[in-house]
């Protein structure tokens, strides 16, 4: 499979695949459905905008890149497209908040960063 | 029919100078020793792995290194999971006829093996490479990240959560193995230095040094009579990106394949091994295991429930949370432990009836689940 142009190869995008099959959705990229095994599908990109689920806020980290960033927080976000991601978030963020994604630079890549929406 | 007729287990901590080997055979000597059999008579070894020392075939290595010729060897990797993964396949190919005594063996030096830092660094890996990793999360954030979503839904405090460390901490105390013999209480636990939120230090295991081993075999082969009943897992997911719904994770799924395959119910339990690499694990696992109500085990805790002499003693040695955490043979010193209250040989931590024991273990995010029953017979 090709790279995907989004935030793990440096795009200001974060993109997800949606089954021409079963209609479900996948935010972990493959070559086939990992509900139906169906090879039909559709490269979407997401509009951002999504709910947080859970937060947790690093505080110790383990390498020089990643100890410049702390404290970092780190969201789990479900997408309003409806897979679930991983990301940065601003520091106050809770539980339920509606948010939405913008990109910043962490260890020498660029990651997703949500916050909450006004 | 399969019983558990021997274990060893090291203490945890720092064993400046010893290798993973080291370790793994120290643990063997006295599990092959307390079986009351020959290195001879052991025709199958399971063994886990280090991260400190990486190998293809580390269960061969280990064979040679220790003078044996299985007529069957493997490593078995399911991360924390793995110690009660391998007891699970040792019971199942003795079950089968196969091979008649099974040496289980787990053992790291990673404490002193490598830095913290490395430690951390290598864990963080059970998380995706390319949609996780980049972001910078350790062991602690992913499971901070299931403490947050738990605690929103069902209430728990952190208060609540420390109550798990200060037990675990007060097992500990009257076992010399332990890594950690100062007493803590909620209030020291909630002043710790801050990891990953709502995760302090005091809610997270130690890294360790130490070994663990058991033999599994097909006759009684001395005086103890500790039978498996049962056994069954569960595997939801390996990212917690990916894991589903709290109410839908493998704990459930496994205990109730478990209970099916061995007869036993909750109700008849003694006494309880679970998996406790953080305050919030052991919180949520005794809770999906039906061993308390949702988002009453603190309160369980707080009443004694699970202390030595309360009414389902758990991890009398300490647990990860303070005997220690040396991957593979970290959650293997629950079923040492088990097996010795079970045995009547665990001292002043003799609990009063652990004649039904279930052990449960937890490998990735909560990703991979093994429960099972133990009985004297």
């Amino acid at each position: 499979m090709a790279k995907p142009a989004d935030w793990t190869n440096g795009e200001e995008a974060i993109l997800y695949q949606s089954c021409a099959s079963c209609g479900k959705v996948q935010y972990f990229r493959r070559g086939f459905c990992a509900v139906c095994g169906s090879t039909e599908f559709a490269e979407k990109r997401a509009s951002g905008k999504g709910t947080v689920y859970a937060t947790s806020v690093v505080m110790r980290a383990a390498t020089a890149e990643t100890r410049a960033h702390v404290p970092y927080n780190i969201v789990l976000v479900d997408a309003d497209e409806g897979f679930r991601m991983m990301a940065h978030g601003a520091g106050d963020l809770a539980i339920g908040d509606r948010v939405s994604a913008r990109f910043a630079a962490f260890a020498g890549q660029l990651v997703p960063f949500f916050e909450r929406l006004a | 029919m399969t019983y558990i007729t021997g274990v060893g287990l090291t203490s945890y901590g720092k064993h400046e100078r010893l290798t993973s080997l080291d370790l793994m055979s120290k643990a063997a000597e006295l599990a092959i020793a307390d079986a009351g059999l020959k290195r001879a008579e052991i025709d199958g070894i399971l063994c886990g792995y280090s991260t400190v020392s990486p190998h293809i075939m580390l269960a061969t290595v280990f064979a040679e290194h220790f003078g044996i010729r299985p007529s069957y060897a493997h490593a078995v990797q399911v991360g924390g999971a793995t110690g009660l993964a391998m007891t699970m396949l040792a019971h199942h190919l003795v079950d089968a006829g196969v091979v008649k005594n099974v040496l289980v063996v787990g053992g790291e030096n990673r404490l002193t093996g490598q830095s913290r830092d490395a430690s951390i660094v290598a864990l963080a890996q059970v998380g995706h490479p390319d949609y996780e990793v980049p972001l910078g999360p350790t062991i602690p954030a992913y499971y901070g990240l299931v403490a947050s979503r738990y605690m929103h839904e069902y209430g728990v405090t952190e208060a609540d959560l420390a109550e798990f460390a200060v037990l675990m901490r007060k097992h500990a105390l009257s076992h010399p193995g332990a890594q950690f013999h100062k007493p803590i209480t909620v209030a020291d636990v909630l002043a710790s230095k801050p990891v990953a939120s709502p995760l302090k230090l005091l809610d997270c295991c130690p890294v360790s040094d130490g070994g663990a081993a058991f033999v599994v075999s097909r006759e009684p082969t001395n005086a103890a009579r500790v039978k498996i009943r049962g056994c069954a897992q569960a595997h939801t997911h390996q990212h917690v990106t990916a894991a589903p719904a709290l109410s839908e994770l493998g704990a459930e799924i496994s205990i109730a394949k478990a209970k099916a395959a061995s007869g036993v119910a909750i109700s008849d339990v003694r006494y309880a091994a679970v998996y406790d690499s953080f305050t919030i694990t052991l919180a949520m696992l005794l809770e999906d295991l039906g061993l308390a109500k949702r988002g009453e085990a603190a309160a369980r805790v707080r009443s004694g429930y699970f202390s030595r002499h309360g009414e389902m003693p758990l991890n009398t040695h300490g647990g990860l949370l303070s005997y220690g955490h040396c991957g593979v043979g970290g959650a293997m010193a629950h079923l040492v432990e088990a097996h010795l209250q079970m045995t009547e040989r665990a001292g002043e931590r003799q609990v009063r009836d652990a004649s039904v024991v279930l052990l449960h273990g937890d490998g990735g995010v909560l990703s991979s689940h093994v429960s099972m029953f133990l009985e004297r017979v």
